[in-house]
């Protein structure tokens, strides 16, 4: 009895070591360095105002997109939002919003009194879809070019500074 | 000059370490009756080279020596003395050197303490937790030097996160390190003890006082951490079973369990091998946290800029700590009967730890889960607070009357004369709660069980209070202490519920000037002013509340701060905090646009909530102190 008792918890402490190492090479995905030139995840995601989904791989068509993180409590967005507003009036990029963990009627409400810079307003209501996109706070704002790869990444909000950075990216044909 | 000073007295730590490991192996095996003089020596030299590696990192800081990376990577000139001094611990490398200081510092005091105690048991002790001391410092060495240099050095550093930047985060690792590093020491303990084959009551008097000890930071420091969380993260909340808080948590349970049970083992044979795991788990368990607030597999506010090497190491030494744990325990332990009487003290007291044993696994689980979804099947969760509350809620009932119940029973077996003043409590319990719910017209089932029980342990720990207070003053200074804390305990809980019930939030958009109307305030935006401080700049709302019910007008001042050092903003919640109620306020700014974005809160009972935390760890204080009526 007392070696069975001793070998279970052999195992499964084993076992839980062996997961634990594991994940310790599976968290890379959340830096953002590694993140840029890799592939973004194929995902379903819902409209934040209409009953269907896209994915994204339709976003292929799509020379370059921006896809920004935010939400209607979170304050460093409206510090953003006017960047993103600026941006939406290049041709050569469309941007994607993906609200995050938010309420419609507040999301719709910070829209209507800030300004639609998107072309397309996905919802991620419980921010599971977010996370495999590497996102761990927002605001945050991913690049991608017509292949869906990573070509730039922002942690918090995008300045001035960041718009001209992406514009000359993106080829400044406006 | 800091650097080579710095590394040397590390190393020098370490040749110390190696000495102490290697003499007390030899001298358990010699004649002699008494430990020499020479380790004992050897423990003070290596407390003060730790203390002085310590020391000297922190004049590196408050020198702002930028030669160090570590000072460069954190601090700043114009940093306040006071963060220049708490950002010693504010990063990884800083916070482990901290980390060995516990692990030394309690190897010397329970030595010294125990000196002339068991001469093997001692020494052992002293062994396993020489052991740990070296491999945390070879840790420190080879992956997390806060002594490197950096070269050209710079003429600035690159500052502290702002919201680092807060006198209740200053203290809060500090505070949680003394709890849970301190738990290696009753680690070393108890595989000690099981070696030396050391008596079970002797065992017990040996550890208590240092899981008091610990419980008591550990207590103390989650407290703190959580009250910088509510005025600080600006959401008004103060609990977010965030997985590093978990992680401080989890050993809280242990020791909350450990020191129940070490009760029993002091009068009582029997439960040896139990407290014995305890012990041990206690300590992996706050290495288990640590690798999960300092690996990066984690995310979490907390989060230390990540290494993997880091994650990989301290996996390792967990790794050995526990094979050779159970090992030792395997070979080692001792046959025990056990047998209880049904509703004797013991009975209760071990009740406590089945609790305590299942609150750690539903937190455990909550917090590992998400890594290993992810790892065996590439799915991505988070688990939030809907799960903790829906699992730990139903058993807090059983909890809160054994919690009240238990204290009253005799040792051995019980004979309650008491039946009477019992019934006659559960019946004011009901009555005040019944009042509680048709003020609050609040209809869940299970929160009212629990308004019933918190209630309950309140109004019985209070009259046992008083009563015991009369007669046996010794004894009673010792029972006082559960009762404090039990005391404690119910009215956290009360204050929880009310405050989940009764908290109200509005958000709303305002100009200068301008007067929004609520259901019962009145939210007027004065001004907004604009001041410069020495390491930032802030705009401070004038924000006027009327409260129509009661007629009183509130002045809050919520503030966004604009750090240089690093670039930062950060929203500072502004509170006015009364016995029975705080009014918080948060504030941002809109950009584009004359409108501010104002949150505005009310949460009741917050200070009840700080106040019974205090005196849950007060309990834990007057156990200390009685110790010297015993």
């Amino acid at each position: 009895m007392k070696k069975i008792l001793l070998a279970s918890i052999i195992v499964l402490v084993s076992f839980i070591i062996i997961v634990l190492s594991l994940g310790l090479k599976t968290k890379n995905i959340y830096d953002t360095k590694d993140l840029i030139g890799k592939q973004i995840s194929e995902l379903d995601l819902k409209y934040l105002n209409e009953d269907r989904t896209f994915s994204t791989k339709n976003l292929k068509k799509n020379k370059f997109t921006l896809i920004n993180f935010w939400a209607s409590w979170c304050a460093p967005c409206r510090k953003e939002h006017k960047h993103l507003i600026s941006l939406s009036k290049n041709k050569n990029i469309k941007i994607i919003g993906i609200n995050f963990k938010d309420e419609k009627s507040k999301a719709n409400k910070f829209i209507k009194e800030m300004g639609n810079p998107f072309d397309i307003i996905a919802s991620d209501s419980d921010g599971k879809a977010s996370v495999s996109f590497g996102v761990y706070g927002i605001p945050e704002t991913i690049l991608v070019n017509n292949d869906l790869v990573v070509i730039k990444k922002y942690i918090g909000p995008i300045d001035q500074k960041d718009v001209k950075k992406i514009l000359k990216l993106v080829g400044q044909n406006e | 000059m800091l650097s080579e000073l710095g590394n040397l007295s590390i190393l020098i730590s370490i040749i110390i370490s190696i000495f102490l490991i290697f003499f007390s192996l030899k001298e358990i095996k010699d004649n002699k009756s008494n430990i020499s003089i020479k380790i004992k020596n050897f423990s003070t030299l290596q407390l003060i080279f730790a203390n002085l590696s310590f020391f000297l990192l922190l004049l590196g800081y408050i020198f702002s020596d930028f030669s160090l990376v570590n000072v460069y990577e954190n601090s700043h000139t114009a940093k306040p003395l006071l963060y220049k001094v708490s950002g010693v611990w504010g990063n990884h490398e800083g916070s482990l050197l901290l980390w060995i200081n516990v692990l030394v510092l309690f190897s010397f005091l329970f030595f010294l303490k125990n000196f002339r105690k068991n001469k093997k048991f001692q020494l052992l002790t002293l062994f396993f937790q020489n052991i740990l001391i070296l491999g945390f410092f070879i840790f420190l060495i080879f992956t997390s030097n806060p002594f490197s240099k950096i070269f050209p050095i710079p003429e600035e550093g690159l500052g502290l996160n702002p919201i680092l930047q807060d006198p209740a985060l200053a203290i809060h690792p500090p505070l949680l390190y003394l709890g849970f590093v301190g738990s290696s020491i009753y680690f070393s303990a108890a595989l000690a003890s099981l070696i030396s084959k050391f008596d079970g009551k002797d065992f017990a008097i040996a550890v208590k006082p240092w899981i008091l000890v610990s419980w008591l930071f550990q207590t103390l420091g989650i407290l703190v951490g959580s009250i910088w969380a509510y005025y600080e993260l600006g959401w008004g909340g103060y609990w977010f079973w965030d997985p590093v808080e978990n992680s401080s948590l989890i050993p809280w349970f242990l020791m909350t369990a450990l020191f129940h049970s070490i009760l029993v083992l002091e009068k009582r044979s029997g439960i040896y091998l139990w407290v014995i795991a305890l012990s041990i788990l206690t300590f992996t368990m706050s290495v288990t946290g640590t690798f999960l607030v300092r690996s990066g597999i984690l995310n979490s506010v907390h989060t230390f800029a990540s290494d993997p090497t880091r994650g990989l190491y301290i996996l390792i030494f967990l790794s050995l700590m526990i094979f050779s744990s159970v090992y030792i325990f395997y070979k080692y332990a001792p046959n025990e009967n056990r047998s209880f009487h049904l509703f004797s003290k013991e009975f209760f007291i071990l009740t406590n730890n089945w609790f305590m044993s299942f609150f750690l696994i539903t937190v455990l689980i909550g917090t590992v889960y998400p890594i290993f979804l992810e790892v065996l099947t590439n799915q991505k969760i988070s688990i939030g607070p809907p799960y903790y509350n829906s699992v730990l809620a139903p058993f807090l009932v059983p909890l809160l009357f054994m919690m009240a119940y238990g204290p009253k029973t005799s040792w051995i077996v019980s004979k309650t004369k008491e039946k009477k003043q019992i019934i006659l409590t559960l019946l004011f319990s009901l009555a005040l709660t019944s009042v509680i719910i048709y003020l609050i017209n609040q209809r869940n089932f299970l929160i009212n069980l629990l308004l019933v029980s918190s209630i309950y342990l309140v109004s019985q720990s209070l009259f046992d209070f008083f009563k015991n207070s009369k007669k046996n003053l010794d004894k009673g200074f010792i029972n006082k202490a559960s009762q404090v804390s039990h005391l404690g305990f119910g009215l956290l809980i009360f204050a929880i519920l009310l405050n989940h019930i009764m908290s109200i939030e509005h958000d709303l958009n305002i100009k200068i000037g301008e007067k929004k109307q609520l259901k019962n305030f009145d939210i007027t935006l004065e001004d907004i002013k604009v001041y410069n401080d020495k390491n930032f700049k802030k705009f401070v709302g004038h924000i006027v509340i009327l409260n129509g019910e009661k007629n009183i007008i509130e002045r809050l001042k919520p503030e966004i701060r604009i750090y240089d050092k690093p670039e930062t903003i950060t929203y500072e919640a502004s509170i006015k905090s009364n016995i029975f109620s705080d009014t918080y306020v948060t504030m941002s700014n809109i950009s584009k646009s004359e409108y501010y974005n104002i949150k505005f809160q009310k949460k009741p009972f917050m200070n009840l909530i700080w106040l019974s935390t205090i005196l849950i760890a007060a309990g834990g204080f007057i156990r200390i102190i009685a110790r010297k009526f015993e």
